[in-house]
């Protein structure tokens, strides 16, 4: 068994953390605070330390750590990581202590509770990038709906209930079809190689010989789960329920990780188990993908609620990263793995954006503003720069990735078409359409509302200090996105020559 | 060697951090003036350095490449942060940093007393770096990102006082509807890029061009990258159909309007297609359709600067009319004297906008000419310098703009053909004329302002010395492009100069036909005796018997009024494209397809389960005799199952 331990270390930190927030008294709501801020950051610094372990020309998973678990069933606690499984343990660790950071005043009511949920839910996020036996990462998978499910429905707005069991409905349909297909698989590799084995390593073997037709159904199940939780055009609408009722934390958490994990999910399970089903059904998902980024641009242009835009352009940009797995291509995949990043960065600097002013005035009507420029004038320069960085303007985040998945899927040989990228780049009008109406019909003008003047007091210290680190990284993938394209890149790669392996005479 | 040059894109964005980050507390304007215009002016000397040293150099090694870093990479696509410099580069680079540079100095008066005096200047040098990156980037993806960024600036700079009403409806309005109007154009440079990768595979300027020549690929691969760039010229440049926005960024401060939409950034486009010349060449039927598009947007705005009142709103279609120009000349091969003009235009025109502003500043902030008149003599040195840009423009012999237009309706003759030169002397006639309308009413006749509230007077020096080195440059400019006609074995110098850049593409044109000295010389006095019987046209009527006029608009209502409207684009652009888009998305995808059907499934689908649940719930009576019944039951069923299958 190999033996490293920061993987372990990395996952335990936030669990021990929620657990012993438990033992504090709910009344020193301070130091509750405190306390998961500073667990939060211990995770960010062993991630740190991983990203210093891991080598990122080495194309096999590292910084294994595997210990038989369920002896009788041959499962493992098995972790480990590549190039894009790190990367998103690095956002997760990084956007979780600003987003605690960002609740100290916003949520003032079960202190203990909320701080215990998130710790969870952040363990939950890292198990699911760093499983790499098939049943470990459904466990996380589903463990992480429990924290989540709470933080909207005890937190959240008027209709949290209502959105809660949406959410969590949903997600669970999708999660059951998923677990069926993985215990199909394992008994399966059970028949071919005389040893049942969720050891995902062992199942990339077994996977590809599954034949055809009921590969496209194993396929179908696990791409339903994920396509759920990206979400994918037609299966959407939970989301900006979610997101309006989940309190700015929840939506920040949400958008920023967790619709990574159906993303992921594509890459790590779908596209290498089944790779001869990816490769069938890569034309219909990239039609579906493509729809949802003009769809989800064009809903989003029309909503009156600040969040629920937010929430519809969620659907657009994520529809962007599904193009790109799909297209299958080096340039198209990187760009979907930065593209996850970034609309991590960018969707969750947005939610936390709205979120300041909405501690504030308890609004979100794009209507109850105008004008604001005048009163929060470093508030509004923040808002231009993210806004910018989701528009895709180059020299930011967002162009990075979405040029790539564009200049990869239109030489994709997989789609084999030039009109999903001529519809997908249509989107960069429309994405331009939605967040500069938003912008200037809240910043710009005129202030109508009196009111705003008492209301609005422009950012403090501890939201610049929130939304600073996100800024940050937003101007550093923009300009010098090597620093994240090379960890990836070789992963990207692998995965990609393992599915042209198998479809080589398909693609023909 | 050259590397400095890097020098001549960071200061600008060293001066805009500075003002941008601490300009709120440094609070003086001569400080925040002093940065904003020395790191411009910096920027001029190190580009004036560069091209000096250039043009030092033999030939052949005029043009190099200066890298930084890798920006993207992935797979084969390796894209550098790299700056061409070449003859084209140093002189877009010239223009860009000398212009901007006096229109920086400009504005540290005409911005004097403006509550965001700072940002305005940070704005203003962001402009001037992402400019620098457009046009020295040496592979697409760089001059995108400049591209881009100067739409920013142009975003930013036309909602510059977003709280000020415009027309209608606000500035903030005018600087979405520029910012994605662009965008739309935008959309075709991206899929211009995307099919030269897949073509070339490579972005950069050097490979794309040699293997354009090299690799047989066919015409219609060309054609359509050629359209594609073209789509994103005709946003950033003005053309039609995407030229609307341009007359609503006047909502701008004036040097804004001077720099960016009329100088520099809306030459972008004509910059762009003279760098791709081998694609555009290498695509005939593209090369037609450029002509003709800059050809029908030359005519069409001007016709619509005969009868605008707003001094900035001629000055706009007089713009986009002469980026027509620029682009009918490309359309027919010339590059070089598309450059050319760009080059002339930049002076004069940033001259008449600069003068435009110094008369708004001088009356108040009042911007229709019907209520200016006789300010020649409150204004001498606007109008001086007015004067000579107003020559300039309409083509006045020996002026800069003379050489250039001169050069572009000989080439629209000799390799586009008579039609291509009637039309646009008959432009040129037009822009004579609208120009001294507008030089007319504003400075000559009678007073027609009240002299109770306006105090018209001459602007501060600060503001009058940009002026007369722009009146100055107006007249000499045109001198480094004599044609050959008159400069005789010296030759065209600026087309000497660019000649290198555009042999590929020169190799590609066909030329039709041979033709005389004696027609070139015969058509350009024709144009000269057309333009200047425009300029004592409009003179007379505007000064002397203003009733022609009124005859003239009564006679021709309806076209006069299709005139003043605009020929009502914006309108049917509105009821065509923007509104359907809108309510199609509001009431057809949101709340029907979303909300109506979507969630109506999902929604419904729960509402079945809980019924059916209700029926089931029955089941479970809790009496114990019923379990075991239908455990029985079950067992039953079990057994004679297995026993059938046997």
């Amino acid at each position: 068994m190999q033996e490293n331990l920061i993987l372990t270390y990395l996952l335990i930190i936030p669990i021990v953390g929620s657990i012993l927030v438990l033992f504090f008294d709910e009344e020193q709501k301070s130091v509750i605070r405190w306390f998961g801020f500073l667990i939060s950051l211990i995770a960010f610094i062993i991630s740190l330390i991983a990203y210093k372990q891991f080598n990122p020309q080495d194309p096999q998973f590292q910084l294994i750590h595997k210990v038989l678990w369920i002896k009788s069933l041959n499962i493992s606690y098995h972790v480990g990581v590549d190039g894009i499984s790190l990367i998103l343990i690095l956002l997760t660790t990084f956007i979780t202590p600003l987003t605690l950071l960002s609740t100290w005043k916003a949520i003032d009511k079960n202190v203990k509770m909320f701080t215990f949920s998130m710790l969870l839910l952040e363990a939950g996020m890292l198990g699911v990038f760093m499983s790499l036996d098939i049943f470990l990462f459904y466990i996380f998978w589903e463990a992480m709906l429990i924290p989540m499910y709470f933080i909207i429905g005890i937190w959240g707005g008027e209709r949290r209930i209502y959105a809660s069991i949406k959410f969590f409905l949903y997600t669970m349909f999708g999660s059951l079809l998923m677990l069926v297909a993985i215990i199909w698989l394992a008994v399966y590799a059970s028949n071919q190689t005389g040893m049942f084995t969720t050891n995902l390593i062992d199942l990339y073997k077994v996977g590809p010989t599954i034949a055809r037709s009921i590969q496209n159904w194993m396929f179908l199940a696990f791409f339903l789960s994920f396509a759920i939780k990206v979400p994918i055009f037609p299966l959407h609408t939970w989301l900006p329920d979610a997101h309006v009722e989940a309190p700015t934390a929840g939506s920040v958490i949400l958008a920023g990780v967790l619709l990574k994990m159906g993303t992921y999910g594509l890459v790590r399970f779908c596209l290498p188990l089944f790779p001869q089903a990816a490769v069938h059904y890569a034309s219909f998902i990239s039609i579906l993908a493509v729809i949802g980024i003009i769809y989800g641009a064009l809903v989003s242009m029309v909503q009156p609620d600040m969040k629920k835009l937010v929430a519809y352009s969620s659907v657009s940009h994520l529809g962007f990263v599904v193009l790109g797995i799909f297209a299958m291509t080096v340039e198209s995949m990187q760009g979907a793995v930065i593209q996850m990043i970034n609309h991590g960065l960018s969707t969750g600097a947005l939610f936390l954006l709205v979120g300041v002013i909405y501690e504030r005035t308890h609004h979100r009507e794009i209507e109850y503003y105008g004008g604001i420029a005048k009163i929060v004038p470093v508030y509004s320069t923040l808002l231009m720069i993210v806004s910018l960085s989701s528009i895709g303007l180059p020299g930011l985040n967002g162009f990075v990735g979405e040029f790539l998945i564009l200049l990869g899927s239109f030489k994709s040989q997989v789609l084999n078409s030039w009109w999903y990228t001529i519809f997908a780049a249509s989107g960069v009008i429309f994405a331009a359409v939605y967040l500069l109406w938003m912008y200037q019909r809240v910043v710009f003008g005129e202030v109508k509302n009196t009111n705003l003047f008492q209301e609005l007091t422009d950012m403090n210290k501890r939201e610049l200090l929130v939304l600073l680190p996100i800024i940050l990284f937003i101007v550093w993938i923009g300009i010098y996105p090597s620093t994240f394209l090379k960890l990836t890149e070789v992963s990207v790669q692998t995965i990609l020559q393992n599915i042209s392996i198998h479809t080589f005479d398909f693609l023909k | 060697m050259i590397n400095y040059i890097y020098l001549a894109v960071i200061l600008p964005l060293i001066g805009f951090l500075i003002n941008g980050l601490f300009g709120r507390k440094i609070k003086n304007e001569i400080i925040i003036g002093i940065i904003g215009s020395s790191t411009v002016g910096i920027a001029f000397l190190v580009s004036l350095g560069a091209f000096l040293q250039t043009l030092s150099l033999p030939v052949d090694q005029r043009a190099n490449t200066v890298e930084l870093f890798t920006w993207l990479s992935a797979n084969g696509l390796n894209i550098k942060f790299a700056y061409l410099v070449d003859q084209l580069s140093l002189t877009m680079s010239l223009i860009v940093t000398g212009v901007g540079f006096l229109i920086h100095v400009y504005s540290i008066g005409y911005m004097h007393g403006d509550k965001g005096y700072w940002r305005f200047f940070a704005y203003l040098n962001l402009f001037i770096f992402a400019m620098m990156n457009l046009v020295l980037g040496d592979n697409f993806v760089v001059l995108f990102l400049g591209w881009e960024g100067v739409g920013l600036c142009s975003y930013l700079l036309i909602g510059f006082w977003y709280d000020k009403k415009f027309e209608k409806s606000t500035t903030a309005d005018a600087a979405k509807k520029a910012f994605i109007v662009n965008r739309i154009g935008d959309f075709g440079f991206l899929l211009g890029m995307f099919l030269i990768y897949y073509t070339f595979d490579s972005l950069n300027f050097h490979e794309v061009f040699s293997k354009a020549q090299s690799l047989s690929i066919n015409e219609t691969t060309f054609s359509l990258i050629a359209l594609f760039l073209f789509i994103g010229a005709t946003g950033k440049s003005a053309q039609i159909p995407l030229y609307v926005w341009l007359p609503d960024a006047m909502a701008g401060p004036t040097p804004v309007s001077a720099l960016i939409h009329a100088a520099t950034m809306v030459t972008a486009g004509v910059y762009m297609v003279s760098r791709a010349s081998i694609l555009f060449a290498s695509a005939p039927a593209i090369m037609m359709l450029v002509a003709v598009i800059g050809l029908l947007t030359a005519l069409f705005a001007a016709s619509i600067g005969l009868v605008q009142n707003d001094i900035k709103k001629v000055l706009a279609y007089s713009t986009i009319s002469q980026l027509g120009y620029m682009f009918l000349a490309a359309g027919v091969g010339a590059f070089s004297a598309s450059i050319f003009h760009v080059m002339t235009h930049a002076f004069f025109k940033a001259l008449l906008f600069l003068g435009a502003g110094s008369v708004i500043h001088g009356m108040h902030e009042e911007q229709n000419i019907q209520h200016y008149g006789g300010l020649k003599k409150y204004m001498p040195k606007t109008y001086a310098t007015f004067l000579i840009a107003a020559l300039a423009i309409s083509g006045f012999p020996g002026l800069s703009g003379f050489f250039s237009k001169d050069e572009i309706l000989w080439y629209a003759y000799a390799n586009g053909g008579f039609v291509f030169w009637l039309i646009g002397a008959l432009t040129a006639m037009l822009t004579a004329f609208y120009i001294f309308r507008l030089f007319s009413l504003t400075f000559l006749g009678e007073e027609r302002f009240d002299h109770h509230k306006i105090h018209p007077h001459e602007s501060p020096s600060v503001m009058t010395i940009p002026l007369i080195i722009l009146a100055v440059l107006s007249v000499i400019g045109g001198y480094v492009g004599i044609p050959e006609v008159f400069s005789g074995e010296n030759g065209n110098l600026f087309e000497k100069w660019l000649a290198p850049i555009y042999e590929p593409a020169e190799q590609k044109i066909m030329h039709y036909g041979f033709h005389t000295h004696t027609q070139e010389i015969l058509l350009m006095a024709i144009s000269i005796i057309l333009a200047l019987s425009a300029i004592y046209f409009a003179l007379y009527i505007y000064t002397k018997n203003k009733n022609i006029t009124e005859n003239i608009s009564n006679r021709f209502r309806k076209f006069y009024n299709l005139l003043l409207n605009k020929y009502y684009v914006d309108e049917i652009y509105d009821a065509a494209v923007v509104n359907p888009i809108k309510i199609g998305s509001e009431k057809v995808l949101w709340k029907f397809t979303d909300s109506f059907i979507i969630d109506g499934i999902v929604n419904g689908a729960a509402k079945i389960i809980a019924v059916i649940s209700e029926y089931i719930r029955k089941i479970q009576t809790g009496i114990a005799q019923f379990y075991a019944i239908v455990i029985v039951a079950g067992i039953a069923a079990v057994l004679l199952w297995i026993i059938l299958s046997l």
